[in-house]
C-alpha cells in the first residue's frame, strides 16, 4: 500500500494533450483557491475587531470593481472552453483507416470481438500506433468502457451502438473498467488492455489470440453462416424480391422509408432493421418479415451478420464454407 | 424541546420573556398540529438530523470497505445498497430540505417582518409529506434496500435491479411534493407578506437566495417526480419508456433526471450561499459588498442551472454538438459563482471582523467552496470530462460543493441562529473546535479522492484490485480523514443539545447584528414573532448607520436589554 503514483500511465495519443489541459485547469484551481482564500484569511486577521487597521473609505458597492473581477474569469473560461472543445472534437472525429473492434457489455463482463473472428473476454489486445474504432453495445443495462491510460471512456448502451476512438501508443498492460454502475458485480466488471507492437499484434491475431487452436472463421464468415442458418436469403437474396430488399451491397446505401426518412444503411440502421423491422419500412415493402429476431440473434450474432452485409458479394456466396468446429470461437 | 422555565441559580442575566413559541404549549399534539413556522422548522431540524445520522452511518461503512482492495465486511450487493442509501438519504432527505426547511422556515417570515409563512397548513403538510416519504424509504431499506445508486439510471433501476426500488421511488415522489409545498410557500410569502418598508432592495440576501431556490424547486421538482413515476410504471406495469427491450430509450431517463438533478445542486447550494452572505455581514459588521450583484447572481445561477444538465451526459451517446453547447453554457455558471465569492471577500475588506464560531464555518466555506466550484471546470470542459467523469474525481468534486459548501454553510447558519431559535448560547470554544475538525477532516477525506479519480478509480467500486495496490494508500488516507470529519459532525450534536439546558441565555441580539430577526424579536421569538408590525426604514445590513448612531440595534419592546457587547470570554464547559 505504500506506492502512491500521482498520475496514471499515458498510453494513447489522446493522453498527453488531455494531461496538458488537465494540468492547466489544475493550475487555475490551485491559483484561485490559494489567492482568494489567502486574501480572505488576511482580511479576516487584518480587519479583526479592535485592530488598528484603517477603515477609511470602506465601500460596499462599486460597478467598476464588479466588472474588473467578472470579465477576466469569463475570458479564462472561454479560453479553457475553446481549448477543451478543440481536443474534444479531435477525440470524437473518426480517424482514417481505423481498425475495428467490437465490444459487448453484459452484467458483468466485457466481450470483445476482432474482425478476423478472434474473441476475448475482459481482455483487449491492440496494436500500438494504429487508430482504433470501438463499436460498443450492451446486452442489458448501461455500462461504460473506460481505459484510464487512454484517458477515454464512453457509455455502452443497450439498444444502440456507440463508438469511441483511440490510438494506443505505448506497449504495456493497462486496467480496463466499467464506470457506470451496473449492478451487483459492477466493481468486478473490468480487465486489462494489452497494447502490443504491430508485429507482435499481427502474430497474436494470427495464432487466434490466447486460444490454442487457430481461429477459422472471421466475423463476416460467422455472419454468413447465420445468414444461411436462419434462412435470411430466401427473401433477401442477391436481388430484391417482393418480400424484401436484397442485402447485397446494402451497407452504406441510402434507404427510402415509408415514413419519409432517408437513413444511411449503417450498423445502427441494419441492427434496427433486423430486430425491429416494422418501426419503419423501406418504400415498396410490407410488414412481412417473419419472427421476432430480437429473440433469434444475440448482440454478438447481430454484429456478425452486419459484418457479413458489409463484405463484398454478400448473399451471393453460393456455399458458406462449413468450418470444422474447432475451439476457434472460444470461451 | 421546551427548555423553559430556565434554570435559575447563577443566572444573573435579565429574566427570559415569559412566553415564546417553545413554551406556549407543551403537549405533543401542539407540536404535531402546529402551524407555527418556527415549530415546523424545529420538527424539520430533528428529522433531518436523524436522516443525516443514518446517511453518515452508510458513509462510514463505505469508507471502511474501501480500506482494502477486496473489501472488509460486506458483500458487493450490500456495499451497493450502502452507497445508494448514502446518496439517496443525504440528497433527498438531508441536503435538499436542510437549509430551506429548517433555517428558511424559521427565518424568512421573521426577516421580512411577517407573522408566519403565507400558508401555515401547507407548511405543516410539507413536513408530513417529507416524513411519509422518508418512512417509505426506510421501509424500502428494511425490506432489503435499493442498489441502483441515487441516480436510478434505467434500465438497471426499471428492469434489472432486484432491490426495493418501487417503494423507494414512491417515497421520493412524495418527498418531492414536500419541497414543492415549501417552494410555493416561500414565493408567496416573499411576494406578499413583506412588512412596510421591506422593499426588494432591502431583503436580506438569505431571502433572495431562498427566493431563487424556490423558483428552481417549483420548476424542477415536478419533472423528476414524473420521471421517477415513469420508472415505477415501467418496473411494475412493464410500460416501455426507458428500456429498449420494451421499446423505450434509456438515455431519455438521463435527460429527464438531470433536468431536475442538476438544478437540484443549486437547490442545495444557493440557500447555503444565502447563509454565508448573512454570516459575512454580521461578523464583518459591514454591508455585504455588491449587494445587488450577490442577489442577482443567485437568480442568474438559478436560471443557468436549467440549461446545463447535458454536462452530465457528455459520454452518454449525446451528439458531439450537444456536448459543445452544454459545455459552453456550463462555463457560464462559473461567473455568477465567482462574483459571489469575490464579493464576500471584499465584504471583509475594512470590516470589523468578529472571529466567532459561525464565522469560522463561513471562512471554511470559502476555502472548500472555491475548490468545489473550480474543480467543476474539469467537468464543464468535455475534453477532461471524458477521462474524469464516473471516477472518484467527480465524487470529490461534488462532495466539496455539497459537504464543503452546503453542509458547512448549514452548520454555520445553525451556530449563528441557534441563540435565536432556542435562546441559548453554546460553548464557543467547542464550536470552533468542531469547525476546525470539519475543515481538516473534510480535506483529508476528499483531497486524496481527486488523485484517485485522476488515476482512474471508478466511483461506486467495491473492489479496486485491478490496479494492484496503487490505490490503497489514498483510500486509507481518505478513511482516516473521514473519522476526523465524523467527530467534527458529532460534536455539535452534543454541545448544542447540552446548551438547551445549560447554555447561557443569549438575549435578543448576541452578535450585535442588523436584521429584523435580531432587532425586533426576542430569543426565542414569540409565536407571532412581532408585538407590532415592524416598519423598516433602513437598508439591509446597515452597520454604517449603527456606527453613526442612527439605527438602534435592539428595540424589542417587551423585554430585557440588548445583549450587545456579549462577554468576550468564552464559557467554560
Amino acid at each position: 500500500m505504500w506506492n502512491f503514483p500521482v498520475a496514471p500511465p499515458k498510453a494513447s495519443t489522446y493522453a498527453a494533450p488531455h494531461d496538458y489541459l488537465f494540468y492547466a485547469i489544475t493550475a487555475l484551481t490551485v491559483f484561485f483557491t490559494v489567492v482568494v482564500f489567502a486574501v480572505v484569511i488576511f482580511f479576516a486577521i487584518k480587519y479583526r475587531e479592535g485592530s488598528k487597521a484603517s477603515r477609511e473609505g470602506a465601500s460596499d458597492e462599486n460597478l467598476r470593481v464588479e466588472i474588473m473581477w467578472s470579465v477576466p474569469p469569463l475570458f479564462l473560461a472561454f479560453l479553457i472552453f475553446a481549448w477543451s472543445t478543440k481536443l474534444y472534437v479531435d477525440w470524437r472525429k473518426p480517424p482514417d483507416n481505423a481498425m475495428e473492434v467490437f465490444v459487448i457489455g453484459k452484467q458483468w463482463m466485457w466481450h470483445v470481438q476482432h474482425a478476423n473472428g478472434v474473441r476475448e473476454n475482459n481482455e483487449l489486445h491492440l496494436p500500438a500506433g494504429v487508430p482504433i474504432r470501438v463499436t460498443m453495445i450492451s446486452q442489458d443495462v448501461i455500462h461504460a468502457f473506460y481505459i484510464p491510460a487512454f484517458r477515454s471512456q464512453y457509455h455502452v448502451v443497450p439498444g444502440r451502438y456507440t463508438v469511441q476512438y483511440f490510438t494506443p501508443t505505448t506497449p504495456g498492460r493497462y486496467p480496463l473498467y466499467c464506470t457506470m454502475h451496473c449492478g451487483t458485480q459492477h466493481s468486478e466488471m473490468g480487465g486489462y488492455v494489452t497494447v502490443l507492437s504491430k508485429d507482435e499484434f499481427a502474430k497474436w491475431l494470427e495464432r487466434g489470440g490466447e486460444e490454442q487452436a487457430p481461429v477459422t472463421k472471421t466475423m463476416a464468415q460467422r455472419g454468413a453462416e447465420l445468414f444461411k442458418d436462419k434462412n435470411c436469403g430466401s427473401c433477401h437474396g442477391p436481388a430484391d424480391t417482393v418480400q424484401g430488399p436484397s442485402l447485397n451491397g446494402i451497407y452504406g446505401t441510402a434507404r427510402k422509408m415509408t415514413d419519409g426518412s432517408a437513413p444511411i444503411a449503417d450498423q445502427e440502421y441494419l441492427r434496427e432493421a433486423i430486430i425491429d423491422p416494422y418501426r419503419r419500412l423501406n418504400q415498396g415493402y410490407r410488414d412481412t418479415m417473419p419472427g421476432d429476431y430480437r429473440q433469434v440473434f444475440t448482440e454478438e450474432e447481430l454484429l456478425d451478420v452486419i459484418e457479413y452485409t458489409k463484405s463484398p458479394g454478400a448473399t451471393k456466396t453460393p456455399e458458406v464454407q462449413v468450418a470444422t468446429n474447432s475451439g476457434a470461437s472460444s470461451r | 424541546m421546551s427548555s423553559i422555565p430556565v434554570a435559575p441559580q447563577i443566572n444573573t442575566d435579565p429574566p427570559q420573556p415569559t412566553r415564546n413559541y417553545l413554551n406556549t404549549e407543551h403537549t405533543i399534539k401542539s407540536w404535531l398540529l402546529t402551524g407555527d413556522h418556527k415549530r415546523i422548522a424545529v420538527l424539520y431540524l430533528i428529522s433531518i438530523s436523524i436522516f443525516f445520522f443514518l446517511g453518515s452511518l452508510a458513509a462510514g461503512f463505505i469508507r471502511l470497505e474501501l480500506t482494502s482492495p477486496r473489501g472488509v465486511l460486506l458483500e458487493s450487493e450490500t456495499y451497493n445498497k450502502m452507497f445508494s442509501a448514502h446518496g439517496i438519504i443525504m440528497i433527498f432527505f438531508f441536503l435538499i430540505p436542510a437549509i430551506p426547511a429548517v433555517l428558511g422556515n424559521f427565518l424568512i417570515p421573521i426577516m421580512i417582518g411577517a407573522r408566519d409563512l403565507a400558508f401555515p397548513r401547507l407548511n405543516l403538510l410539507s413536513w408530513y409529506l417529507y416524513l411519509i416519504g422518508g418512512v417509505l424509504f426506510l421501509i424500502a431499506l428494511m425490506m432489503g434496500g435499493v442498489d441502483a445508486g441515487w441516480t436510478f439510471y434505467t434500465p438497471l433501476s426499471s428492469i434489472y435491479s432486484t432491490g426495493q426500488i418501487t417503494i423507494a421511488l414512491v417515497g421520493l415522489f412524495i418527498t418531492g411534493f414536500s419541497s414543492i409545498a415549501t417552494g410555493i410557500n416561500f414565493i408567496a410569502t416573499i411576494h406578499k407578506m413583506r412588512a412596510p418598508g421591506m422593499t426588494w432592495d432591502r431583503l436580506p440576501l438569505f431571502v433572495w437566495a431562498h427566493y431563487a431556490t424556490s423558483i428552481v424547486i417549483i420548476l424542477g421538482t415536478p419533472v423528476v417526480a414524473i420521471t421517477l413515476l415513469l420508472v415505477v410504471f415501467e418496473r411494475v406495469f412493464k410500460i416501455g419508456v426507458f428500456s429498449p427491450e420494451l421499446g423505450g430509450d434509456p438515455v431519455l431517463f438521463q435527460h429527464m433526471f438531470w433536468f431536475y438533478s442538476h438544478p437540484a445542486v443549486y437547490i442545495m447550494i444557493l440557500p447555503g450561499m444565502g447563509v454565508i452572505s448573512e454570516l459575512f455581514a454580521a461578523f464583518s459588521q459591514k454591508r455585504v459588498f455588491g449587494y445587488h450583484f450577490v442577489a442577482f447572481s443567485s437568480l442568474a445561477i438559478a436560471a443557468l442551472g436549467f440549461i446545463v444538465w447535458g454536462h452530465h451526459m457528455f459520454v452518454s451517446s449525446q451528439s458531439m454538438y450537444q456536448g459543445i453547447v452544454f459545455s459552453f453554457l456550463s462555463f457560464l455558471v462559473a461567473i455568477p459563482s465567482a462574483v459571489k465569492v469575490f464579493n464576500w471577500a471584499a465584504t471583509l475588506y475594512k470590516g470589523h471582523i468578529k472571529l466567532k464560531a459561525p464565522m469560522f464555518f463561513a471562512l471554511s466555506f470559502i476555502g472548500l467552496f472555491l475548490i468545489g466550484g473550480l474543480t467543476g471546470l474539469y467537468f464543464a470542459a468535455v475534453a477532461t470530462d471524458v477521462h474524469l467523469t464516473g471516477t472518484y474525481f467527480v465524487v470529490a468534486h461534488f462532495h466539496y460543493v455539497m459537504v464543503g459548501g452546503a453542509i458547512t454553510a448549514f452548520l454555520g447558519g445553525i451556530h449563528y441562529w441557534w441563540p435565536k431559535m432556542f435562546g441559548k448560547m453554546y460553548p464557543e470554544s467547542w464550536a470552533k473546535l468542531s469547525a476546525l475538525l470539519v475543515f481538516v477532516g473534510f480535506n483529508v477525506t476528499f483531497l486524496p479522492q481527486f488523485v484517485l479519480g485522476f488515476l482512474g478509480m471508478p466511483r461506486r467500486y467495491h473492489y479496486y484490485y485491478f490496479q494492484g495496490g496503487d490505490m490503497q494508500f489514498y483510500n486509507i488516507l481518505s478513511t482516516a480523514g473521514s473519522t476526523v470529519l465524523a467527530i467534527g459532525f458529532l460534536l455539535p450534536a452534543f454541545y448544542l443539545t447540552w446548551s438547551l439546558k445549560y447554555g447561557k441565555d443569549a438575549g435578543p441580539n448576541p452578535w450585535g447584528a442588523v436584521g429584523l430577526e435580531w432587532q425586533k424579536v426576542g430569543s426565542p421569538p414569540t409565536t407571532y414573532n412581532f408585538e407590532e408590525m415592524p416598519v423598516v426604514t433602513w437598508e439591509a445590513y446597515d452597520y454604517q448607520a449603527v456606527r453613526e448612531g442612527t439605527l438602534e440595534l435592539n428595540s424589542t419592546a417587551h423585554h430585557h436589554e440588548s445583549y450587545i457587547g456579549q462577554p468576550e470570554k468564552e464559557e467554560k464547559v
